[in-house]
């Protein structure tokens, strides 16, 4: 167990291709133990992905349960923003499938809402808020046609949604950090979209629309829509999401936070990725045994 | 090459050497009396409306550089499309065979580029500099090679280098306003999927938006209007029509649909002015009248621009000071009486008080002359009056208005306390800054906020009804 505790380079060790695998065969029962329902909102089978030779997830294997409100928490670098874009087809895949209620992502776009994280774009771009919000309606209009009435329509109730409606006109840079949020979750909502994920909506933003947020989060789910939502701030996990993923890498546990979000799975997500070889070390000593 | 430029010019117009001549050439141009004239100016101006649309979106994506290097990329295609065509046996002269080859060495450039980028790691803006001095060095070397080719006249080449309308054949012309006219349409037609590509990449792909291929798309638009400006404007020039009108454009308008059309619009009177002026002036090279032109523009739009211009940034800036100011004065009077008075402090007991600068002023860090002149400020909005005795008095608006003032303050400084764990010696300053700013709306759903939580507090910070709107602005 204690074989490679003294080695610096821990990312070399992992970065080998065997050791995902070690790792997958022997995890936490919770994280893999599940059944694949075929139409689940969300599936992924063993999805690794790698950025330049460098994984970044490994063998995730998962199922989002319908109608809940589900938190990725884990440690920074942990590949939660990239667990979302591999969903999307943002990033390639090494290997495993990704199915959107049974079907591949590609063929049920129109169903997902994304919501990225907001650093990612630049809010000096000379567009209103809801012009940002009308961009949740182009999937649906298709090329060339303009936007029409009935889509402005639902981008202005979507807005109004999030507490917006007053702000419709306004250039995106003028609003405050929590006021450009809730414009890219109004984007999202304009989308009217089954299946929700949402990177970080929480960062940065004021309490008055963290409060918010969370308000619309829960309505989506009495509405039976299913939302991911990448988390930082532990404290609030239980108070907020009914499910959690606690992901480092690979998942280390998910199911309902009651039973999953414990100080020792915790332990295990965000100990570093010495614990990673610890459970390797674990793993072969066991497959020696057995 | 001095005597085969003058050859070329006189295709344009007959020499210009006397004033009155001058004159009469003026006149002649001015009042679109000649036909090949006005095709020129009628193409180019159709050029710069071009090159606004596609810039604008060139310009938010921050690839004006590239863009750059691009153009620059061309001169070695056009020199090497010369040489091709010349060793076959033409004049090497034939326009379209130029600017395929134009075509051709600007998106090498900008390949290379993208193979450096992607292989090394050589950061964007050196790999930028590297191919663009490269290819343009290449395109050096090459034309000198060709001026010594004893077979082929290489005259007018340069003129790809800095633009010459004036070697602009009324059928070169006609080909540009129609190439400039499909291009402004496909970026009319792609405005929705441009406008989602441009602001927010990765949400345009999820949304099953080709980004790959649109880029292209607008990449290949972008050379396009660079090949067909090539002539007028020339390449070292060229990103200047790209980049000028829709920087300009943004000035006036925060609004994408109407910062293309404004684009559009300044680059097209760019081209139209600069074609006009260097007509008339056949030496001239037009490239440099055009971007003069568009520059003067970018200037008077910096600064007067309605959007985002300096004189208007200016007066928001003294607006809002003024408005601190005001608020500051109103806030100390109301603190002065407050302290003074053991009841509450209503409308009438404000009214009551008088004030003077020497009691107020130790209230804030006000120098004399802020002082005076928020006192000046108060009382133009009719808060103050002036007393018998040299003071002031609060008028009733004057009075309501410190009283919101006042509410607004503490309203914040306890929506700090109690949520946002500021430590409540930071709070003071802090509440100074952002009530100024704060609208009736956030106001509204902090009182809310306050309401749920702590109602006593609420009340009491609030004794009296206030119109919401109430306006110490």
């Amino acid at each position: 167990m204690m074989l490679h505790q003294n080695r610096p380079l821990v990312s070399d060790e992992a970065s080998k291709p065997s050791a995902p695998e070690v790792v997958q065969r022997t995890a936490d029962p919770v994280a893999t133990g599940a059944e694949h329902p075929e139409t689940a909102p969300l599936s992924m089978h063993d999805v690794t992905v790698a950025y330049h030779r460098k994984p970044v997830l490994w063998d995730v294997d998962f199922d989002a349960p319908e109608g809940h409100l589900i938190g990725i928490v884990g440690p920074n670098g942990a590949g939660k923003s990239t667990l979302l874009k591999a969903v999307l087809d943002l990033v390639p895949r090494v290997s495993g499938i990704v199915t959107i209620f049974g079907r591949p992502y590609r063929t049920q776009r129109q169903r997902v809402g994304y919501v990225p994280q907001r650093e990612s774009v630049d809010w000096d771009f000379p567009v209103s808020a809801l012009d940002v919000v009308t961009m949740g309606r182009y999937g649906r209009i298709g090329w060339f046609k303009p936007v029409g009435r009935a889509d402005k329509e639902a981008a202005h109730a979507a807005l109004d949604r999030v507490g917006m409606a007053d702000y419709a006109k306004r250039q995106i840079s003028q609003l405050s950090g929590g006021q450009q949020q809730r414009v890219f979750l109004a984007r999202a909502l304009a989308q009217e979209a089954d299946l929700y994920l949402m990177d970080e909506p929480f960062a940065g933003v004021d309490a008055a629309t963290e409060k918010a947020i969370i308000r619309i989060l829960q309505e989506l789910r009495e509405k039976r829509r299913t939302v991911l939502v990448v988390h930082h701030d532990l404290q609030t996990v239980p108070e907020y999401f009914d499910h959690v993923v606690l992901l480092n890498m690979r998942v280390v546990a998910q199911g309902p936070t009651s039973e999953v979000f414990t100080p020792e799975n915790l332990r295990k997500t965000y100990g570093g990725r010495l614990t990673l070889l610890e459970e390797a070390a674990h793993a072969i000593k066991r497959g020696g045994h057995g | 090459m001095p005597s085969s430029v003058a050859d070329t010019g006189d295709r344009m117009s007959t020499g210009v050497t006397h004033a009155s001549r001058f004159v009469d050439e003026l006149l002649h141009v001015l009042t679109l009396q000649d036909y090949n004239t006005n095709v020129v100016v009628v193409g180019v101006s159709a050029l710069g409306l071009a090159c606004g649309l596609i810039g604008s979106f060139l310009l938010l994506r921050k690839r004006a550089l590239l863009g750059d290097a691009i153009s620059h990329a061309m001169l070695p295609g056009i020199a090497g499309a010369f040489m091709v065509m010349s060793a076959l046996g033409g004049s090497g002269k034939s326009l379209v065979g130029l600017l395929i080859g134009a075509a051709i060495s600007g998106a090498a450039g900008l390949a290379c580029i993208l193979l450096i980028r992607h292989f090394s790691r050589i950061k964007e803006d050196a790999a930028l500099g590297i191919i663009l001095s490269v290819f343009f060095g290449l395109g050096v070397v090459l034309l000198t090679l060709i001026q010594q080719m004893r077979t082929a006249s290489a005259a007018g080449l340069e003129s790809f280098i800095y633009g010459k309308t004036a070697s602009m054949l009324a059928s070169d012309a006609i080909a540009i306003l129609i190439a400039a006219v499909v291009i402004s349409i496909a970026c009319l037609v792609l405005f929705k999927e441009f406008t989602v590509l441009s602001f927010d990449q990765a949400y345009a792909q999820s949304q099953g938006f080709p980004v790959h291929g649109l880029d292209i798309v607008m990449t290949a638009l972008v050379i396009a209007v660079m090949v067909i400006g090539l002539q007028a404007v020339g390449l070292i020039l060229m990103i200047a029509m790209l980049v000028i009108p829709p920087a300009a454009a943004r000035f006036w308008t925060d609004r994408l649909h109407r910062m293309l059309f404004c684009a559009g619009a300044i680059g097209l009177l760019s081209g139209l002015f600069g074609a006009l002026i260097s007509t008339l002036t056949p030496r001239m090279p037009a490239g440099a009248v055009i971007v003069l032109v568009a520059g003067a523009i970018f200037f008077v739009s910096m600064v007067f621009g309605t959007a985002r211009g300096v004189v208007r940034r200016v007066v928001e800036h003294v607006g809002l000071a003024r408005k601190v100011a005001l608020q500051h004065l109103l806030r100390a009077m109301y603190e002065l009486r407050e302290a003074q008075a053991d009841c509450e402090v209503t409308p009438t007991v404000l009214q009551e008080g008088r004030f003077s600068a020497d009691a107020l002023q130790p209230r804030r860090a006000w120098n004399g002359g802020e002082l005076q002149q928020a006192i000046r400020l108060a009382r133009r909005a009719g808060y103050l009056t002036p007393d018998s005795r040299g003071g002031v008095r609060l008028t009733e608006s004057g009075a309501n208005a410190a009283i919101h003032v006042v509410r607004n303050h503490r309203l914040w400084e306890i929506f700090l306390i109690t949520h946002a764990d500021i430590a409540p010696s930071h709070v003071d300053r802090d509440a100074d800054m952002v009530e100024h700013v704060l609208d009736p709306a956030m106001i509204a759903e902090l009182e809310a906020v306050l309401a749920k939580t702590d109602p006593a507090l609420a009340t009491l910070a609030s004794p009296h009804h206030l119109p919401s709107a109430g306006g110490a602005g």
